[in-house]
């Protein structure tokens, strides 16, 4: 006992400095910044008048215009129409985001289901050829899958936004790997128990993936989010834009003499980041809990 | 509850493996058997095509008065038990034992009685509301057994259900198996490649080697009669002695010991004694090196050598033993004579006590 608390305070009162780790948090520290610096200057921007801004760039000073700019930045409508606020942009990258997700991770477990479980001929085969899809981004097959998206009339729909980008290598190949991570008894169980392959998948297999979906979640979420081109091509209407589109359509709007609306750019693109941070942080414990607890 | 009938049931697995061959015997109604053998005998395999778990690639397999080699595992009235328990790790402890029952669209509230008859006979009640993995290998144990009594099969099948138990527990889950299945009274097959297992909880053996049926038989019969050198060294801890014997005249003659003996083999035969038949005696016929003694408290083994075999003695009584040469004598009414190319046995008899010599029969007094 005597020991021990000897042991205690003496390093206590002698807080050694540790070189190695005034490195690391240096290190931590200067990464940090990087990623948050960028984004305070955004959010000052975003306070201060366009005129402020025009004159004098980023600055330390807190202005007063924060409410004014994001009732712009939300309610009033850019463009011509008028139809694009803020508010049916955010709704349209949810929609995207969301849609996105959620189709890719059906449809990805789905055939992940359908790969690993069922005795298809040339399961293998069709899998690799899932596989294979992953060397052909949209960028690549962007003009066959316009004109396909068109020919359906699916311009400016949500579908034709959506269901062109759902299927997903990506999706199927992690979800065949955890798939054929789970044990072989537990299918058996679930025959004898009087489980068909519909109820194994509802009642075992969705909630065990549990952690795997969210992680899905995540990336897909944010990956459809993020889409710029494709919304680009099969958008046109103005109430159809996104948030990533819309940004940039109000700097293409005033490149003329006026003044940019740096401030509503700005809250704008805050507004933008906001959503998959959000994503993230609420689904990051599960996520976590998914990589290192492994009772399947 | 029902009985079991594999008429020349035979598994050829797709990469042409015959892991089982052609396999034909009955279990009566109530009975618990136990399958044994050393591994990639084709235990599991046996069993999952009785489970319907494995499609059964010739014979036919009936359940009671059913065949039921088409039939889905669902529809065979069975239930099952994983050696990894198999539980959905998801679902709590009354969610796992009622899975099966809601498949069968049981009304809720019977579900839950039964449920709870189920937890009350394996002590399970307080940990209804637990995951599986916040329960002990026991315990989990345990719900895999009450998933499988809730819905009163017609027959149990066990696959190992013990081996990822430590010996502690194992014993103690080993009787309440066995209590569990007496007081059901349901069939039950259970594969196990633990002989003590076997020996304790079977009503009766099937000694599987290589896909084949060695043997049949009550657990006593397994022991005292094994039909085969394989049976012989594959029940019993330690297995019985085989030795290089010789038949001269219908006496079986081994290093000092002689034997007369009816059977019809002449020539070189193997000679099968049991450990515990053997004993100290220093009159006794035969000379043994001993090499080492183990001391396993209740008893001893003495292992040694008779010229260049070698063999083990199962010493109960309290005699303060050392290695070296040692002299033993042999309980003559248990020899087994086997053939030493087929390794089958062969058929003996002792003659008639008033003939035999003097030496055998004061040897079987003991
Ligand atoms: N799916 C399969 N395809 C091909 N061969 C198989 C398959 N499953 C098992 N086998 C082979 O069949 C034989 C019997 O296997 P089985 O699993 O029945 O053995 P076991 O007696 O249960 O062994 P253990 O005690 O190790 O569990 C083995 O030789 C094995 O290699
Ligand atoms: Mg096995």
């Amino acid at each position: 006992m005597a020991d021990i608390t000897s042991k205690f305070t003496r390093s206590r009162s002698l807080p050694r400095v540790k070189w190695s780790q005034v490195v690391d948090h240096a290190i931590l520290i200067a990464g940090a910044l990087f990623m948050i610096v960028p984004l305070l200057m955004v959010l000052q921007t975003t306070t201060t008048s366009d005129i402020e801004t025009m004159r004098h760039g980023p600055s330390l000073m807190i202005g007063t215009e924060l409410d004014d700019n994001f009732r712009k930045a939300m309610f009033e409508a850019s463009g011509f129409s008028g139809e694009n606020s803020g508010m049916s942009m955010l709704m349209n990258s949810l929609i995207l985001g969301i849609g996105f997700a959620v189709g890719k991770i059906v449809i990805g477990m789905m055939a992940a289901y359908a790969i690993v479980y069922f005795r298809l001929r040339f399961a293998t085969m069709a899998f690799w050829l899932i596989f294979t899809t992953l060397l052909l981004p949209l960028e690549v097959r962007i003009l066959p899958s316009y004109e396909i998206t068109q020919k359906l009339g699916l311009l400016n729909t949500y579908t034709g936004l959506i269901v062109p980008l759902i299927a997903s290598a990506t999706a199927t190949f992690f979800f065949r790997q955890f798939f054929r991570s789970v044990p072989e008894e537990l299918v058996e169980a679930a025959r004898i128990d009087g489980a068909g392959p519909v109820k194994f998948f509802i009642d075992v297999l969705v909630p065990l993936s549990q952690t795997m979906i969210a992680a899905m979640f995540i990336i897909m979420f944010v990956y459809g989010w993020n889409q710029y081109l494709w919304p680009t091509m099969v958008t046109t209407e103005e109430s159809m834009y996104t948030l990533v589109r819309g940004i940039k359509q109000i700097v293409q709007v005033l490149e003329g003499n006026e003044i940019p609306q740096y401030g509503r750019a700005n809250m704008l693109a805050i507004i933008a980041v906001i959503p998959p941070v959000a994503v993230v942080i609420f689904f990051q414990s599960w996520f976590v809990k998914g990589l290192t607890d492994s009772d399947k | 509850m029902a009985q079991v009938t594999l008429d020349a049931v035979r598994k050829i697995y797709p990469n042409g493996v015959e892991a089982v061959t052609p396999a034909s015997f009955t279990i009566e109604d109530g009975e618990f058997v136990v399958l044994v053998g050393p591994s990639g005998c084709g235990k599991s395999t046996l069993l999952r095509m009785i489970a319907g778990l494995e499609e059964i690639s010739e014979g036919d397999l009936s359940i009671g008065d059913r065949i039921v080699n088409d039939l889905d595992p669902a529809d065979r009235d069975i239930a099952m038990v994983f050696q990894n328990y198999a539980l959905y790790p998801h679902m709590t402890v009354r969610k796992n034992i009622g899975y099966g029952l809601k498949n069968r669209k049981t009304p809720k509230d019977v579900i839950e009685a039964k449920v709870q008859e189920a937890a009350a006979i394996l002590n399970l009640t307080e940990y209804l509301d637990r995951k599986p993995a916040q329960l002990s290998g026991g315990q989990r144990q345990r719900v895999a057994m009450g998933r499988a009594i809730v819905r009163d099969p017609a027959l149990f099948l066990f696959d190992e259900p013990l081996s990822n138990l430590d010996a502690k527990l194992r014993n103690q889950m080993r009787i309440e198996i066995k209590a569990l299945q007496r007081r059901l009274g349901v069939t039950s097959i259970y594969v196990t490649h633990d002989q003590v297992e076997a020996m304790t909880m079977a009503d009766r053996i099937i000694v599987l080697n290589g896909g084949k049926i060695e043997q049949i038989g009550t657990p006593s019969e397994i022991y005292h009669d094994p039909a085969s050198t394989f049976v012989a060294s594959f029940m019993g801890a330690p297995p019985m002695n085989l030795l290089a014997a010789e038949m001269i005249d219908r006496v079986l003659v081994f290093a000092g010991l002689s034997v007369p003996i009816w059977t019809t083999a002449r020539g070189p035969v193997q000679l099968g004694i049991r450990p515990e038949d053997l004993r100290l005696d220093p009159e006794g016929p035969l000379q043994m090196e001993v090499d080492l003694v183990e001391e396993l408290g209740a008893h001893r083994l003495l292992h040694g050598h008779i010229d260049d075999q070698r063999l083990t003695v199962h010493l109960s009584e309290d005699t303060p033993v050392q290695t070296g040469p040692m002299r033993l004598s042999c309980r003559v009414d248990n020899l087994c004579l086997f053939d030493p190319e087929t390794g089958r046995r062969l058929v003996t008899a002792l003659p008639d006590a008033a003939e035999s010599p003097v030496e055998a029969q004061s040897e079987t007094a003991w």
